[in-house]
């Protein structure tokens, strides 16, 4: 059984697209949604839900992509770490992730053209099973709420060998949601989409300061096209009817009060800390790092490289690349001018270009609104 | 990165669950929840972060047919 089937229905979702068709022309102004998640931008592009939105509903793509905000600075000091000898893991999606030196190799790809051991794996689990060979390595750990506990949960268990440490890169969705919502009011969001997996660790309650603090209404969602489609629905109605509130549509998968013990874990081996983001830069209490208790586990104290300050923050996007707008929602990738030309999924130069949940290679594969706007425009009689 | 896959769970030993993902059958972690055979799952970088409640899903659907009834009628 496909649980999840009746959330793929052609049927439903025309019916929804129909309300959203009503509501949005009972609104006398624009309204610009965020979808924070990277997953959540690829069911929106890749089935084209862009295009089904009437003319005064704008979806913008928000920060939710965690190898595209890992600053270059954890990738330089992997790269030296396995040019050193060290062996590095990291997920699929790292792997091809720019450094910020100018030099080479400029990520892990091409260190391992030079002869590095660099592993991709699909787990932490591979990383530790793997390395029961007792060979020094070091697991790159990007990635938010989601992916901080499958890195952690080994740590606190104390699953892992003495010769695999970590460097952790685990960052926090609600403070950079704040974050944007505070620096950025000149370009108003008036509805965010809440992401569902990361909710599914922190719980739908993490979401409430959107609707309560800034009066947005606010809808975790999944990720499905009428879960998003759904979701759409709510924030329309919500903003129509003057309200803003936190609904969890995800709740076949997402508690109130998420999960517990992995909530437990992340408290327990890791402290809350300011921590930088790639082309944003300093965020407060939105970075994972580990507890003294911990810090055997720690790749930056066990091979005494310094961890990333404020004061030795530099801008580490490659010149001209407008990756940190795209992630902001300030920018659409088609604004910039390398997209397609210089920028590619096969030799991608920024950041938001590399990983499947990057705004650029999501619409530099399956096409922006632009495109779709366009053939709807020629098709539909006026 | 936030990719979780949806399966089912088919077996449980110790901290391992077997999880069939439409027909391909995988070891994955049990840890973070306590699973049974049979529990529907969200299965992200090989860690299980959440059970999937086929009956809530059922109830979400009906309750936004009828919401969207609603605004039909109004």
């Amino acid at each position: 059984m496909d649980v999840s089937a009746p959330f793929r229905d052609p049927g439903i979702s025309r019916l929804i697209v129909g309300k959203i068709a009503g509501i949005a022309g009972e609104l006398d102004d624009r309204v610009k949604i965020m979808d924070f998640c990277g997953t959540h931008e690829w069911t929106i592009t890749h089935y084209g839900i862009r295009s089904l939105m009437p003319e005064n509903v704008e979806l913008v793509a928000g920060p939710g992509c965690p190898v595209c905000i890992t600053p270059g600075y954890y990738v330089d000091v992997a790269v030296k770490l396995a040019m050193e000898g060290v062996r590095v893991f990291t997920f699929g999606d790292v792997y091809r992730l720019p450094g910020s030196s100018k030099g080479a190799p400029r990520n892990l790809e091409e260190a391992r053209s030079e002869g590095a051991d660099v592993r991709i794996v699909y787990s932490v689990a591979d990383a530790v099973k793997l390395s029961s060979d007792g060979k020094e390595s070091v697991f790159l750990a990007v990635g938010f709420e989601t992916t901080a506990p499958a890195t952690l949960s080994p740590i606190y268990r104390g699953a892992v060998p003495d010769n695999l440490s970590f460097i952790v890169v685990h960052r926090l969705t609600p403070p950079i949601t704040k974050y944007v919502l505070e620096n950025y009011p000149q370009s108003p969001i008036r509805g965010i989409i809440a992401p569902g997996h990361v909710s599914a660790i922190t719980g739908a309650a993490e979401w409430k300061f959107v609707a309560e603090d800034y009066g947005i209404p606010v809808v975790v969602s999944g990720f499905e096209p009428v879960d998003i489609l759904l979701s759409i629905l709510e924030i329309l109605r919500q903003v129509r009817d003057g309200r803003a509130e936190l609904v969890n549509e995800y709740s076949r998968v997402v508690r109130w009060e998420g999960n517990l013990r992995a909530k437990g874990i992340m408290r327990s081996t890791c402290e809350v800390v300011e921590a930088g983001w790639r082309g944003i830069g300093f965020v407060p209490e939105s970075g994972l790092r580990l507890r003294k208790g911990y810090s055997r586990y720690d790749a930056l104290v066990r091979y005494g490289v310094p961890e990333l300050s404020k004061e030795a923050w530099l801008e580490d996007l490659p010149p001209g690349c407008r990756c940190a707008e795209v992630t902001l929602g300030m920018a659409k990738p088609a604004d910039c001018p390398l997209f397609r030309k210089v920028c590619t999924p096969e030799r991608p130069y920024g950041p938001c270009m590399v990983s499947s949940e990057g705004t650029c290679l999501i619409w530099a594969k399956y096409g922006g609104d632009e495109l779709l706007r366009g053939l709807r425009e020629e098709f539909e009689p006026t | 990165m936030c990719l979780g896959i949806p399966g089912k769970v088919v077996e449980v030993r110790d901290r391992i669950a077997v999880v069939d993902f439409g027909g391909v059958l995988r070891e994955v972690d049990a840890t973070l929840e306590e699973v049974n055979p049979g529990d529907y799952v969200i299965v992200h970088v090989g860690v299980i972060i959440s059970k999937m409640d086929p009956e809530t899903a059922r109830e979400t659907i009906e309750a936004w047919e009828e919401m969207i009834r609603t605004l039909e009628e109004s």
